[in-house]
């Protein structure tokens, strides 16, 4: 029978010729050649697969090969040195480390609760109509480009903060013992508090969508009981739903974490660029990415594109924990909700 | 009583909580519609024919945005090109030959790490792979550090539309006699198409907009080398030099003192938001459509 089979292959790849004239030969070409670009396709897909592993290895060999000289010459000292002078070629990371760290902090405590929040208004309170627009327009925030973010965080939401918010906290906070020196100094605008606000509005998206899509996973047997019980909707919510989708939540919150932590255009303009730890957070700071996109083409000697290099690595390492901890999560409630 | 006070309390909870989420709600889309309020106002007034006709002008001169918006178009048109095929290549392996296997799995995780991992460090990547060696900055590298960050987007979106082709599909062309290659070509990809072209549409709105990865890889260019007389080989010359593009422009344009410069990025920042907004616009009804059908 197996011949048959086959021979049916060939009158379908001989479809144009002839077939009845064809003599043998030419039929066992035409299985060759079949078989020829079956092998060669599935030989390219996988080559494109582990192409994509080592679109990942390349980042990592040439970002460690990039960044030697500067480990060479300060080692794990650079880590954890503040002073980042191109003149005298003395280079620390800990500024944009730190920034980097307090503008996602800051981003995330603002965007985690009205991130949330705004699931809940989709999937409990909204009328069905109005869900897909709402969600539409929440996920177009995510597609603004970043540069997009910035120009307008430097032009119109720094000058605002300039105006109001600022003013504001320093007079209230700023003369409260303990945390005044967060809120402490003249507002300039930019700085370190704008750049997380700014990056709050851009992770919101993330948190948003990815918590509303866990949000509806939730078996509605399970809220269908706790409304029987007499529940309100706050407590279905914070007693059902949540309990039920924490994974979830907690893989879309360090998705949004990694997206912040990573951000460069929208916080390069409004973060003002200042290599130094400053105890307040309306002073000018910088991060990690904004320290790269401003230095990187100005900069002259190894040395320091080596260690704006070792930046990128560092930055890198942060985001790949960060961001592998959220595949993790995810990966985890897809699996309980099958 | 004690009962009746507990139960207000509760409700009085409630209603805060989901006050509080409705004004969450309205804040989100109030933050939407001032951007785009602003970015209209200030945008608008400076769109004009010579945008398109005229080149960037020197500081404090008059001009448009025509190199930069050929570059970004010249640029995001080779990254797709370079970026889609293997994409999809790949995403075919994960979902067709190796739906199970070790490989696939580490891809699957590697791929979305790929996904999201910030900008900046792709253009380093290439910068060191790509500019360094070549000792100076070009368009070609600007174009493939933006198909590194096609192929994840394409990747994932053509694994999740392949899985979704039913496997009965599969066995009836099989059972013709078709060859796997075959099978996937003439019918797998016919049936997830609508959703590989999305995949492929969004991959383009997430790259018309990025500049990091472009900073210190197509760098800009005031000038181009593009010729009508020689276009091949002046198109070749200037993808071997620095191009401009429309981000980098807005960028260097945002930030520099002059007022002239400022109302072009602006002008270039209501055209790039648009026009992603257009494409992932396109995109959704596409996936919608589909979806339906």
């Amino acid at each position: 029978m197996q011949p048959l089979g086959r021979q049916t292959v060939v009158d379908v790849a001989l479809r144009s010729d002839a077939v009845g004239a064809a003599p043998a030969l030419s039929r066992a070409q035409a299985l060759n050649r079949l078989r020829l670009t079956d092998h060669v396709f599935h030989l390219l897909t996988r080559l494109a697969a582990i192409g994509v592993l080592l679109l990942l290895g390349g980042v990592i060999v040439s970002l460690i090969s990039g960044s030697l000289p500067v480990l060479r010459e300060f080692g794990l000292q650079f880590l954890v040195t503040e002073r980042w002078n191109p003149v005298t070629e003395k280079f620390g990371a800990l500024a944009p480390i730190y920034g980097t760290l307090v503008t996602s902090v800051i981003a995330m405590l603002i965007a985690i609760p009205i991130g949330l929040l705004i699931a809940v208004f989709l999937t409990e309170l909204c009328p069905l109509w109005l869900r897909r627009p709402i969600g539409i327009a929440i996920e177009l925030l995510a597609g603004i480009p970043s540069i997009i973010y910035g120009i307008w965080g430097l032009f119109v939401f720094a000058p605002f903060l300039q105006e109001t918010l600022q003013p504001f906290l320093i007079s209230t906070l700023g003369n409260v013992p303990g945390i005044g020196s967060l809120f402490a100094g003249p507002p300039y605008g930019i700085g370190v508090l704008t750049a997380g606000l700014i990056l709050a509005i851009m992770v919101l998206p993330f948190i948003t969508s990815i918590s509303r899509d866990v949000f509806d996973a939730v078996p509605p047997v399970l809220k269908e009981a706790a409304y029987g019980l007499g529940c309100t909707t706050w407590e279905v919510v914070r007693f059902v739903v949540l309990p039920f989708t924490r994974v979830g939540v907690i893989g879309g919150v360090m998705l949004a974490l990694g997206r912040a932590l990573g951000e460069t255009m929208a916080v390069t303009f409004v973060i003002g660029n200042a290599h130094r730890i400053s105890a307040s957070l309306l002073a000018p700071g910088t991060t990690i990415s904004a320290t790269i996109a401003n230095e990187f083409t100005e900069a002259v000697g190894d040395l320091y594109t080596s260690s704006l290099v070792a930046l990128g690595l560092i930055l890198f390492v942060i985001t790949f924990i960060v961001l592998a901890i959220a595949r993790y999560m995810l990966l985890r409630i897809e699996r309980r909700i099958g | 009583m004690a009962g009746n006070a507990l139960y207000r309390r509760r409700r009085r909870r409630n209603g805060i909580m989901m006050s509080l989420s409705l004004g969450a709600t309205a804040l989100g889309l109030g933050w939407l519609v001032v951007i785009l309020a602003v970015l209209l106002w200030e945008g608008f007034s400076g769109l004009s024919l010579s945008v398109f006709t005229e080149m960037t002008p020197p500081p404090g001169g008059q001009g448009g945005l025509l190199n930069p918006l050929v570059g970004s178009l010249i640029i995001t048109v080779l990254a797709v090109i370079i970026g889609t095929p293997i994409g999809i290549l790949a995403g075919t392996y994960m979902a067709e030959y190796g739906r199970h296997d070790r490989l696939t799995m580490v891809v699957r995780f590697i791929n979305d790490i790929l996904l999201s991992a910030p900008s900046i460090v792709i253009g380093l990547f290439i910068y060191e792979v790509m500019v360094a060696p070549m000792g100076h900055f070009s368009g070609l590298a600007g174009a493939v550090a933006l198909a590194v960050i096609v192929i994840p987007v394409v990747v994932r979106t053509t694994e999740d539309m392949l899985i979704l082709v039913p496997n009965q599909l599969r066995e009836a062309a099989a059972a013709l006699g078709l060859p796997r290659a075959l099978v996937i070509a003439r019918v797998c990809y016919r049936a997830a198409k609508a959703g590989m072209v999305t995949g492929v549409l969004l991959a383009i709105a997430r790259i018309s907009g990025e500049t990091a990865p472009l900073l210190f890889t197509a760098l800009n260019n005031q000038f181009w080398a593009l010729d009508a007389k020689a276009p091949i080989s002046s198109f070749v010359e200037s993808l071997n030099s620095p191009m401009a593009s429309l981000p980098v422009v807005i960028f260097q344009f945002a930030l520099s003192p002059y007022k002239d410069w400022q109302k072009l990025a602006w002008t270039g920042a209501l055209i790039i938001t648009f026009t992603v907004l257009a494409l992932s616009i396109v995109a959704r009804t596409l996936a919608a459509s589909r979806r339906q059908s």
